[in-house]
């Protein structure tokens, strides 16, 4: 690992100072899971490195027109947390199938996202949920819809001077239901060749709201909006979710890696779209 | 370069390290506690777990500025003078090592496991032991080491 100063602020303030003053050629830690292996690469240089963890209000979560999540919550206290298996069960399922249990006691929420690496479980699972995440930085603080936050391959819309510090997961709608499915074909601890969010309300016989988002199918976590449309007012039949997840996976461009070709990951996102869909219309309400 | 305050397996430490080391890093090469291996690297394997404030991570991805005003755990530390510890015992009694190297590691998260869950089922040994990987044991006789330790405390 390359040399660089280590400094670690007291308070927010003071991070955003730091940020502010040496975004450019610092990197912020949270856990490390992620950014400690690429400094072990050589694949990031930077000359500061700012470590968040005296920054304790940051690991809590508050109830507060929503659910407020410090972005120094690990992945495993969400995953095992009773508020968060209210508000959001999706969300504390994707976290339980992410790497190992060690990994998740060491790996944040805010981490996960800053890494933006597209095979993540956690970003599709925020999109379904309606998450939005709160970004600071000296000059202002602004909201960012989860599935406006990815722009590219470990590419977000945060600036070099900017934090995220919370994830907010807004009041589900009454009477929704979800799924988070990740296709691990190799080994339990891997990350995703593909995986789907899904949240789906039912009335009547026909859906009145849904959510779908895939992970590991391209430069970022997608929402498939088109899909989301084409549901609605529809019944929740196997043939409608054929259509939504044709319509899900249509435009993907998923990237070859060792998981897979192009072509197999868009036609796993499809047969896991349509499974997402069934699992979430079929489970025990909450 | 940063000073650490620290206590490894209940002795206070106060050392030097440049902010660039990993904590397995300076456990094994400043401390000289060779007992934590660095295998993968990458946090898969789990040889390198060691207990940070009695929670497992992977020293391999740690900072070793992050000890800095916190307590390490490591095998070195398991032992009670010349009497090892139950979960030591255990893995000898039911062949839960062959070769070693794996075993910091697994009785480290293990520890861990057992202080959250003092009676695991076998599930969640599983679950929790699935980031320790073993290339000679086969897995069983680890599970059967970590269920044979947990039936010899007091529930």
């Amino acid at each position: 690992m390359k040399p660089f100063s280590y400094l670690e602020p007291d308070s927010l303030d003071e991070a955003l100072d730091l940020l502010g003053r040496h975004g450019d050629d610092a990197k912020v830690i949270a856990g490390g899971t992620a950014l400690v292996n690429f400094m072990k690469n050589d694949l990031v240089e930077p000359r500061f490195v700012i470590g968040l963890r005296r920054l304790k209000h940051l690991q809590a979560m508050t109830e507060d027109n929503g659910l407020r999540i410090g972005a120094l919550t690990t992945l495993r206290t969400l995953e095992t947390s009773p508020t968060v298996a209210g508000y959001a069960p999706l969300l504390a399922q994707a976290c339980r199938l992410v790497a190992t249990v060690r990994i998740r006691m060491m790996a944040t929420l805010g981490g996960a996202i800053a890494y933006a690496d597209p095979a993540l479980d956690t970003p599709p699972a925020l999109m379904a949920c309606d998450a939005s995440f709160t970004v600071q930085s000296r000059r202002e603080a602004r909201t960012v819809p989860a599935y406006q936050f990815f722009t590219g391959i470990l590419e977000t819309v945060l600036a070099p001077d900017e934090l995220v510090t919370e994830i907010v997961v807004p009041r589900q709608p009454t009477g929704c239901r979800t799924a988070y499915i990740k296709f691990l074909p190799a080994t339990h601890d891997d990350y995703a060749t593909v995986s789907v969010a899904a949240r789906v309300a039912v009335a009547d016989g026909k859906v009145v709201d849904a959510r779908i988002a895939l992970g590991a199918v391209g430069a970022t976590a997608v929402r498939a909006a088109a899909a989301e449309e084409l549901l609605a007012g529809k019944e929740p039949n196997a043939a409608n979710f054929r259509d939504a997840a044709q319509a899900a996976t249509a435009d993907l461009e998923p990237l070859k890696d060792i998981r897979g070709s192009p072509d197999y990951k868009r036609k796993m996102a499809a047969v896991h779209v349509v499974r997402a869909l069934q699992a979430a219309t079929t489970a025990p309400h909450p | 370069m940063r000073t650490v305050h620290t206590t490894v397996n209940g002795q206070r430490v106060v050392a030097d390290v440049p902010d660039n080391t990993l904590l397995v890093d300076f456990l094994r090469s400043q401390l000289e506690l060779t007992g934590t291996k660095e295998s993968c690297g990458v946090g898969v394997c789990g040889a390198c777990s060691v207990l940070l404030d009695g929670k497992p991570v992977s020293s391999c991805l740690t900072l070793a500025v992050f000890a800095d005003g916190c307590t390490i755990e490591t095998i070195e530390g398991m032992a009670d003078d010349n009497k090892l510890h139950p979960l030591q015992e255990a893995f000898i009694r039911c062949g839960g090592f062959q070769c070693g190297i794996c075993t910091p590691g697994q009785i480290m998260m293990a520890k861990a496991l057992l202080e959250q869950h003092p009676r695991p089922t076998r599930m969640q040994i599983k679950q929790w032991m699935m980031g320790n990987l073993c290339r000679c044991t086969g897995y069983y006789k680890i599970i059967e080491s970590i269920e044979s330790a947990a039936e010899g405390t007091k529930s």
